[in-house]
């Protein structure tokens, strides 16, 4: 653990990283863009992962499923009722966190290994449901051509003028996922945050002491979901089109990998995980098809030789410097 | 409607006997070792690939059905033993997330690495010509492999059974399940029985995955869904309990197979809403015990 007045905390991460996200459509590619799209979203949906994972300890492997309705509710609101955005995306969030307070509401009851399979058995419920229900998700065709939202007006502001609808969509992302950061920190901080935390050293105590562990457990899945919800409307719209695929279960080990590769007891741990993950994705891509291969490796050498993460990594090996720095400066 | 019914019957006797061939080894190494294995799918399909390569190597010199899924199952136990040893023994201390994450890392590179030495294409196996034909049982034809299938799953089931109520090595084994320490103050030695355990477990995946060859194309994605499925059954039947999971993997053939008739397109709805509502109800299983 880093000491309480480490220089790494001084700094306003939030601020830092909204600048420099924002500041990638008028220095960088089109191409740039589109990674960091990719990156913001994936970050968002990791880090909604980690107020489970790494705040509450809990091992969701059904995390997808709100990740998935999310993109379902916003796909269809805005595809087949021409809802806008600014209704579409909320209603996304509801529509995951409602879905997160029913199956949530069961899945609390159990501990470890067994909350583990029940969050699996509802993700492939949702899963199984979006492939069959072809009236309204599009069954195993999906639902192409999810429409961008609305952002003529951007182009009218000084310096955004060349901007296409990519760019465009990308600054809304880097808001809306910045925002939710924004939301999600102040819930860690706040009191009930710190419950969550206890509750993830020492459930029994924090029984003891008085504390409805189930009920916690269940807002923080909500909110989990909730956020989920968010990352998912926003990339059923930056894949132009929501399919079945979204909510199969190996997504969900996908994003519980980035969380973990970046490191759970950091909160900006998985974004720096999802940002990883995605570059290295498109560096190997263009040598190999085995993706999967590197990324079982990374996950090997993640497991046995850095089990916190990158961030904790780099955290540990600041904190040592730091001391010898500091012992010299006795001596 | 009679003809019907025991035609479903018998299709869903077939997917729990297959079933319960993948889920047993599973659940065998849950109940002892408490790691839940989703590699086990992997293994499943590295034993159908390794049929497949067997049948067609040996195939020239004589009849090999049989030598190859032998060859496929002791394969499938060698990797196993080889992954045991060097790198999951060192993870049994650790939390159940870093157990499902190097299960899940198996998955990776053990699917990618199929894929790198069988390609993209359907591969498939035709079946053994002493089972090539087929029984006339009221109305429809049944397979006579399909026959072969559903006496080998319960000897399969009995034969372990046997291993692990009658032989030492079986009580040792049960031992562990309940107290590993206690085990191994008592002078066992726990690594070699672990080591032993996923062994057993895997040779069991391995053979079902060559026994489904001549019934199932051999495809990259049949790990992902297999294991899924083999999740289904143990979680019904009880995560560790031996026949939990041969009753679990009849009542996940029966449901899937008469969930078609109710309700065409859902029924695969149906098993994970089974999952669900067991696990609702009582998370250990039908059969299983609460765990400490």
């Amino acid at each position: 653990m880093m000491a309480r007045d480490s220089i790494l905390r001084r700094i306003p991460w939030t601020l830092v990283i909204f600048i420099a996200a924002a500041s990638i459509p008028f220095i960088g590619s089109r191409y740039d863009t589109f990674l960091g799209t990719q990156i913001a979203i994936d970050a968002l949906f990791a880090v909604s992962l980690n107020l489970l994972l790494g705040t509450t300890g809990l091992v969701s492997f059904g995390h997808v499923a709100y990740f998935g309705i999310g993109a379902y509710v916003c796909g269809i609101l805005m595809k087949t009722y021409g809802v806008p955005f600014s209704l579409a995306l909320p209603a996304s969030a509801l529509g995951a966190g409602g879905f997160a307070l029913v199956f949530g509401y069961f899945c609390v009851r159990l501990t470890k290994i067994y909350f583990a399979m029940l969050t699996l058995a509802f993700s492939q419920i949702v899963w199984a449901i979006c492939f069959k229900w072809n009236a309204v998700t599009g069954g195993d065709q999906g639902l192409p051509d999810v429409p961008y939202p609305d952002l003529d007006w951007m182009s009218s502001l000084p310096g955004f003028g060349d901007f296409r609808i990519g760019e465009e969509f990308y600054l809304l992302t880097v808001v809306v996922v910045i925002l939710s950061f924004v939301a999600m920190r102040r819930v860690i901080a706040s009191p009930f945050g710190r419950m969550l935390t206890t509750i993830r050293e020492n459930p029994e105590r924090a029984a003891f002491i008085g504390i409805n562990v189930r009920a916690y457990e269940l807002a923080a899945f909500v909110v989990a979901g909730g956020f989920a919800g968010i990352a998912g409307a926003l990339f059923g719209i930056f894949n132009r089109g929501v399919f079945a695929d979204f909510v199969y279960w190996p997504k969900s080990a996908e994003v519980m990998i980035m969380t973990i590769l970046g490191g759970i007891n950091y909160f900006w741990g998985p974004v720096v995980g999802a940002a990883t993950l995605v570059l290295l994705n498109q560096q190997i891509t263009e040598y190999t098809e085995y993706w999967p291969l590197v990324l079982g490796i990374i996950l090997l050498v993640l497991l046995f030789a850095f089990p916190g993460g990158i961030v904790g990594g780099v955290a540990a090996g600041f904190e040592r410097l730091r001391a010898m720095i500091g012992r010299r400066v006795d001596a | 409607m009679a003809p019907l019914l025991f035609g479903q019957f018998l299709g869903g006797l077939t997917t729990a006997m297959f079933l319960f061939l993948i889920a047993s080894g599973l659940s065998l190494v849950f109940g002892v070792m408490r790691v839940l294995n989703f590699a086990h799918g992997s293994f499943y399909m590295i034993g159908a690939y390794l049929a497949w390569q067997a049948v067609h190597w040996l195939t020239p010199m004589f009849n090999s059905f049989w030598p190859a899924v032998f060859a496929a199952a002791t394969g499938v136990a060698f990797l196993g033993f080889i992954i045991e040893r060097l790198l999951l023994r060192h993870l049994y201390g650790r939390e159940e997330l870093y157990q499902l994450l190097f299960t899940y890392a198996l998955v990776l590179i053990l699917g990618d690495a199929a894929k790198a030495v069988w390609g993209t294409q359907q591969l498939s196996v035709s079946r053994p010509p002493l089972l090539a034909g087929g029984f006339d049982v009221f109305g429809s034809t049944l397979p006579a492999y399909n026959l072969f299938i559903m006496v080998v799953g319960p000897a399969i089931a009995i034969i372990v059974w046997l291993m692990l109520t009658r032989s030492t090595a079986g009580r040792m084994v049960r031992a562990a399940a309940l107290d590993r320490e206690m085990l191994g103050a008592l002078g066992a030695n726990v690594g070699a029985l672990y080591t032993g355990m996923f062994v057993v477990s895997s040779f069991l995946a391995g053979l079902a995955g060559a026994l489904v060859t001549p019934i199932e194309s051999i495809v990259p994605g049949m790990d992902v869904e297999i294991i899924v499925d083999a999740f289904i059954v143990v979680v019904i039947g009880g995560l560790g309990s031996f026949w939990g999971t041969f009753w679990g993997s009849m009542i996940y053939g029966q449901v899937l197979s008469f969930g078609i008739l109710v309700f065409p397109s859902f029924s695969i709805f149906s098993v994970f809403a089974l999952m669900a509502v067991i696990l609702i109800v009582r998370p250990w299983g039908l059969f299983g015990r609460p765990i400490r």
